[in-house]
């Protein structure tokens, strides 16, 4: 090790305290969030900093246990998420495979129909009307199709692909293995880092989907997490059906707001560890390669 | 006679290049059939939705679709041009997106380059995953978050500012702090997400070039100054033309979360108007003419940038 100059120390001073303060920007509001939602109603309204609670005081998430249409969201959620990602991952695999061969006729034409889409759409309104024409309106296959693959994650893996050495799958087609076969078989296996990468990448994009949500479901049954959330957090909003049976106007406490995010939030920072590497490991492979 | 018997070539030549074509894809069909359901994906909800960019041009009547609907060339685009509605939000959307432009593409970079000069690898990594956080969460979650802690009677950030003797202000609902508010949130989701790029790009810097400069006896500041922000240009060059295609595509899941009616003037941007024309008011070739000329100007944009950078720089996307 060598010695550090005082003018080092002072550098290294400033530079740790700087990303402290960064980190600190970052996980003040959470802190403030759980604390909240650990707190009773009285502790909430008093005047003061709220970032370790003092008394607690699970009411709040009492309330979010009895709320019906948080229950169907989760449920909603996870079907939407399953689904949604299962969907994705296939098509861009199947899709990525061919596109990253040399042997595909009009490759670079099929990549450039496929990048172009990153650069240029339709907008909000011809897109809403489309999926009004195809009679998607109000059901799950508007949440899942009109957005399944992802040009960019679509080429990411297309160049994950492309660094697989070719002699892999020569041996295996002198044996007269075909390229699904291969695919299946060699590919696959092999490319679990990117697979794992894409599935997160889907699953945490539908977990936080909520816009096309509020624009295509009409249907209260039909709702996802996010959407709900909303409501009850930005819009202050209880559902009917829970007003009609407990016949009261259900004041929407701050405690039970929270209580919520925390809620929704739950499993996206369970997994958050993978999420992070995997993250990385894929921005990464996408980026430093053309 | 000559002359026919080369176009007759010519035909024959291109008669064989398309039977060539047909046969390639007949002996990769595998391939192709492989490839087909996301072409058929992009051609469905991509490729249509921008022919369906034509009721921008016509008065879309919902009885008679897309096809029947009556043309009226660019009378949707004079209505845009000339109401009064339209420029204070795309006027709004320009000083937000420049703000964001401008602060949030360099807190990466500056982030980045504090990060490497960490030298302690657990702090590093307990920053980094700290400060990766707000990417992977909804707008909806830090909207609330954030409406949270800069309420005026609870939040941290009042709470503060009255430590110090100054009035709590309700920022959300205030129009001077509103962009800023925009602006900010921003870097506070993606900063730390959007610093890994350049730390990539740091960690293939040559380690002999900083061991040569501390041999001249050159300071901290002075190795980044000369050795990292040069290595890192290119990257730097490419992503910052990314952030100007960005310029007008501003980030509505965001602002729709925050915005509310106190702050409507300053806030509202042209996606958010476009959602509430086109949706709300069901003024669908109206808002169709605003989200088109929205996405001319973007995709421009990035055509204009990726062309500068091309023939300035040695670096630039295509």
């Amino acid at each position: 090790m060598k010695i550090k100059s005082k003018q080092d120390i002072f550098f290294d001073c400033i530079i740790y305290s700087l990303l402290f303060l960064c980190c600190l920007i970052t996980i003040v509001p959470f802190l403030q969030a759980v604390t909240i939602s650990l707190s009773p109603a009285s502790e909430v309204n008093k005047y003061g900093l709220h970032l370790i609670p003092t008394s607690f005081n699970l009411e709040g998430y009492q309330k979010v246990i009895q709320h019906d249409q948080i229950w169907i969201a989760y449920k909603n959620t996870i079907i939407r998420t399953v689904l949604g990602t299962f969907l994705a991952v296939a098509l861009t695999v199947l899709a990525a495979y061919p596109l990253a061969k040399k042997d595909l006729p009009h490759r670079t034409f099929w990549t450039g129909f496929i990048v172009f889409t990153m650069y240029f759409s339709g907008g909000l309104i011809p897109r809403y009307l489309l999926v009004n024409n195809l009679g998607l309106l109000n059901s799950m296959s508007a949440l899942v199709l009109p957005s399944m693959i992802s040009a960019f994650t679509l080429i990411v893996t297309r160049n994950f692909f492309m660094t697989i050495p070719e002699s892999l799958e020569e041996s295996a087609r002198i044996d007269g293995a075909n390229d699904l076969y291969i695919l299946y078989k060699i590919i696959i296996p092999i490319s679990k880092p990117i697979i794992a990468t894409i599935t997160l990448w889907y699953g945490v994009w539908h977990w936080n989907q909520w816009f096309d949500c509020m624009i295509y479901i009409m249907d209260k049954e039909k709702f996802v997490l996010q959407y709900v959330l909303r409501q009850i957090v930005l819009e202050g909003q209880m559902s009917d059906s829970e007003m009609a049976i407990t016949d009261v106007m259900v004041v929407n406490t701050e405690t039970m707001k929270m209580a919520t995010l925390v809620v929704a939030t739950l499993p996206i920072i369970c997994v958050y560890p993978f999420l992070q590497k995997y993250f990385v490991k894929g921005v990464m492979m996408g980026s430093l390669k053309g | 006679m000559q002359l026919r018997g080369m176009k007759k070539q010519s035909n024959e030549m291109k008669i064989n290049r398309f039977s060539n074509t047909l046969i390639s894809y007949k002996k990769n069909s595998l391939f192709f059939l492989m490839l087909l359901p996301a072409i058929i994906y992009f051609v469905i909800f991509h490729y249509l939705p921008m022919y369906g960019v034509t009721i921008a041009f016509k008065d879309y009547y919902i009885l008679k679709g897309i096809l029947g609907s009556k043309w009226v060339g660019f009378k949707h685009f004079e209505d845009v041009f000339s109401g009064l509605f339209f420029w204070p939000v795309f006027k709004n959307t320009l000083i937000i997106s420049f703000y964001k432009l401008m602060l949030g593409f360099f807190a990466p970079i500056v982030l980045a380059i504090m990060l490497n000069e960490v030298s302690h690898n657990k702090y590093k990594k307990v920053v980094q995953s700290i400060t990766y956080l707000p990417h992977f969460m909804s707008w909806v979650v830090l909207s609330g978050l954030l409406i949270e802690i800069l309420s005026p009677s609870r939040g941290p950030v009042n709470i503060l500012l009255q430590g110090i003797g100054l009035e709590p202000i309700y920022f959300i609902a205030e129009k001077s702090w509103f962009r800023s508010i925009l602006v900010g949130s921003s870097i506070w989701k993606e900063a730390g997400w959007s610093s890994i790029i350049y730390l990539a790009a740091i960690s293939g810097i040559d380690p002999q070039m900083y061991e040569v400069a501390e041999l001249d006896g050159a300071s901290r500041m002075r190795k980044i100054w000369n050795i990292t922000i040069p290595s890192i240009m290119p990257v730097i060059i490419i992503m910052f033309i990314f952030a100007t295609g960005k310029i007008i595509q501003d980030d509505f899941e965001q602002v729709y979360n925050l915005l509310n009616p106190a702050v409507m003037e300053v806030g509202d941007v042209i996606s958010t108007y476009t959602y509430r024309e086109g949706l709300e008011r069901m003024n669908y070739s109206y808002a169709a003419a605003v989200g088109l000329f929205k996405n001319v100007i973007s995709f421009a944009l990035v055509m204009g940038t990726n062309y500068i950078a091309r023939r300035t720089s040695d670096y630039a996307l295509w």
